[in-house]
């Protein structure tokens, strides 16, 4: 298991500077005949919405036709989320506007699932609308896998946090939610997993014929879901994953983290239901597994951990000899 | 290309709304070079990027030369003489600034974006703006993103371009983010000092008249402020910036003052040296301190007359766009071109507020009748309608 990690982190680990040559990749785009959709999932994002609208139509529409449409799908935002957007001349669009004989729920995963629905590319790229330094390389960096290699059918992108570090290296890895909660679980039951390095980044392109065949929770859950039920039916081949170096966005409280932890751990159960393993759980795996970097090169760090147990200490004769000698 | 100047101006009103259609590729532009932080002597991340930029549009002769100026040439149909476009591309603001930009439905805010992104961004996208026009002008068109234009700078990418560039300059001109009506065509002289007191660590404190460094400095404050200033023409000293002392009770030994002298008369500047050079000697002499007065940075008065063709073109363009002309002298790249004779000007392309400030913002809307005026300067030069 641990070469064909070994491998897939060399081969479908990618950093966005090596897809620099838009050009290139507008001119692979149009051989393949693909179109490409963009969609933006908003709840109140009148900072941020304007400049990820203007910098993506002016790079990735007008110099470099690499996006085909471009959509923000709000929430049934506040402010003036649609406003901004529509002024720039983003598509925008209520989610309860879409496929209403559906009915409509709250949360980006309905976003994300409708826009299936509304959009027409056969590439899907989801962008969340929060970023404060936006830049071109948030699309193109994850979709460039998927125009260049027809097997990778999800790419999911990752960043770097900066840490204080010397030597080069650095510890590399997802946020709060992903070290504590989401590392440890796959580590456990889905190992393979382990190997992508920020699997609830909000930022990911998909092929339809992946988008339509999963389920789509609504809420925290949709990344995880999304990798559980891809890697289920496609394996760890149809993922990559793209270094967008640093991606700077509000921090979440510790206590929104929990309920986004709450969130995640009821898909991750539901998963395991359905795909029968609760009462047969597999053997636990013991190596746990996280990442350091060295400039552009990830390496998978295994640290054995083994959760061992003592005994009631009434059941250790000597200590029994010494507190209860009379029993 | 136009044969009259009339019908530039006849054009730029129907340019104005036809480059609505570059709003995107302007306004990325200009919040993606705001985004990098861009200090006097640290531009150069910026100027990597406009680089990029000039040869994804395919321009020639791109360089970005010894002083870190970046450059790029769009060639002209004919290619006799050259017009320079020239935006200066450091900031007041340190690195570690935020620089993130904020847009909204009618405006764009963040450090540096009048000052001056938008004008880099004017100038990187001025290329694709004439293509979307349909304009080729028979001049060729080089375009400048100075370095090392304010404070401790000194205008020293514009003076290392204007010394080494083999080519001659026809004419200038000068783009800044704000504020749209902006005239300049003279250069204003001007000068930058620092005058740094010291109190000698063997200073008798208990002596008659002992005084410390902020007491000295203000009596030499005083002293400036009794020198007169005539009216006109108009000249005028600007105390900008005093640092002294630690705390409350402690003698401050150091003192440094930051001034700028402007005139717009010829050997006021250097009369007005002068004098502050006589009282800082005085004082030191009276105190028994050390003070020293430094030049940072030095400008010579000149400028075009109010008749020069360049500027009768200007003002009838500013006129076309219903916009009424606002003239002030420059201290920026335009004062050092005039220096070398190149008959040049300075505009503004928007309307703009808290400039220098990391709230600094530009309206959007102006700024399509500042392109479409940049254009048809360039337009009525080109025609040879600005020769004297």
């Amino acid at each position: 298991m641990s070469k064909k990690v070994e491998k897939w982190l060399k081969t479908n680990t990618f950093h966005h500077g090596e897809f620099w040559d838009l050009l290139k990749l507008v001119k692979l785009k149009e051989e393949q005949g693909l179109k490409i959709s963009l969609c933006i999932p908003t709840l109140n994002e009148e900072k941020t919405i304007g400049k990820e609208i203007v910098i993506f139509r002016s790079e990735l529409m007008e110099r470099y036709p690499l996006i085909d449409e471009f959509a923000v799908i709000d929430s049934g935002s506040e402010d003036k989320t649609r406003e901004v957007a529509a002024s720039f001349g983003a598509d925008v669009y209520k989610a309860s506007d879409i496929l209403p004989e559906v009915g409509d729920k709250r949360g980006k995963g309905e976003n994300l699932w409708k826009a299936i629905y509304q959009l027409k590319g056969d590439i899907i790229v989801y962008v969340d609308a929060d970023i404060k330094n936006i830049h071109p390389r948030f699309v193109y960096g994850i979709v460039a896998p998927l125009i260049m290699n027809q097997t990778i059918k999800y790419c999911k992108a990752f960043y770097d946090r900066p840490i204080t570090y010397s030597s080069g290296i650095r510890a590399s890895g997802g946020g709060r939610v992903t070290e504590i909660l989401i590392r440890p679980l796959f580590s456990l039951f889905f190992p393979e997993l382990s190997s992508l390095i920020q699997p609830l980044s909000g930022e990911f392109a998909v092929r339809r014929e992946v988008l339509e065949k999963i389920p789509f929770p609504i809420g925290y859950g949709v990344e995880t879901a999304h990798i559980l039920d891809v890697y289920r039916e496609w394996g760890l081949e149809a993922f990559a994953q793209c270094d967008l170096d640093q991606r700077v966005h509000r921090n979440q409280a510790t206590t929104a983290l929990g309920k986004m932890s709450f969130g995640i751990l009821q898909t991750f159960l539901n998963r395991m239901e359905a795909y029968g393993m609760i009462d047969k759980l597999p053997d636990m795996a013991t190596l746990y597994r996280q990442f350091q970097a060295e400039g552009n090169h990830y390496e998978l760090l295994k640290r054995e951990i083994v959760e061992y147990e003592r005994p009631p200490m009434m059941t250790i004769k000597a200590y029994r000899d010494k507190f209860h000698p009379d029993s | 290309m136009p044969d009259t100047i009339n019908k530039i101006l006849e054009a730029i009103s129907p340019n104005r709304e036809a480059l609505r259609s570059v709003r995107e590729i302007l306004l990325a532009n200009a919040m993606m070079i705001g985004e990098i932080p861009s200090p006097t002597n640290g531009e150069t991340e910026r100027i990597t990027f406009l680089s990029n930029r000039f040869t994804e549009d395919e321009l020639q002769n791109i360089s970005i030369d010894e002083a870190g100026n970046g450059m790029a040439v769009l060639p002209g149909t004919v290619g006799e003489r050259n017009i320079l476009v020239c935006a200066h591309s450091d900031t007041v603001f340190d690195s570690n600034t935020d620089h993130a930009m904020r847009v909204t439905s009618d405006r764009i805010s963040g450090p540096g974006i009048s000052d001056n992104s938008l004008g880099l961004a004017a100038v990187a996208t001025l290329p694709e703006i004439l293509r979307r026009l349909d304009l080729q002008f028979k001049d060729n068109l080089v375009l400048l993103c100075a370095t090392k234009s304010l404070g401790h700078g000194n205008l020293e990418g514009i003076r290392f371009f204007l010394k080494h560039y083999k080519q001659p300059i026809h004419a200038g001109i000068c783009v800044e983010g704000v504020q749209l009506g902006r005239l300049s065509y003279s250069a204003i002289g001007m000068l930058r000092g620092v005058i740094k007191v010291s109190v000698p660590s063997e200073y008798d404190w208990t002596r008659f008249g002992a005084s410390n460094a902020v007491a000295i400095m203000s009596s030499i404050v005083q002293e400036i402020l009794r020198i007169p200033i005539p009216a006109e023409p108009k000249t005028k000293i600007i105390f900008g910036s005093m640092r002294a002392g630690t705390s409350f009770a402690t003698n401050p030994t150091s003192a440094i003052l930051r001034f700028e002298i402007r005139s717009e008369e010829v050997g006021m500047v250097g009369k007005l040296r002068s004098q502050i050079e006589d009282i800082t000697e005085e004082t030191a002499n009276a105190t028994n301190t050390d003070i020293n007065l430094s030049v940072i940075a030095q400008r010579k008065t000149g400028g075009l007359p109010y008749g020069h063709p360049l500027i009768k073109a200007m003002r009838k363009i500013l006129s076309e766009l219903e916009i009424k002309p606002h003239v002030e002298p420059s201290v920026g790249e335009l004062s050092e071109m005039i220096y070398k004779g190149i008959p040049s000007v300075t505009i503004g392309l928007t309307k703009g507020s808290h400039k220098n400030e990391t709230n600094e913002s530009i309206e959007i809307e102006p700024a399509f009748a500042g392109l479409s005026q940049l254009v048809a300067l360039i337009s009525a030069i080109d025609g040879g309608f600005c020769d004297e």
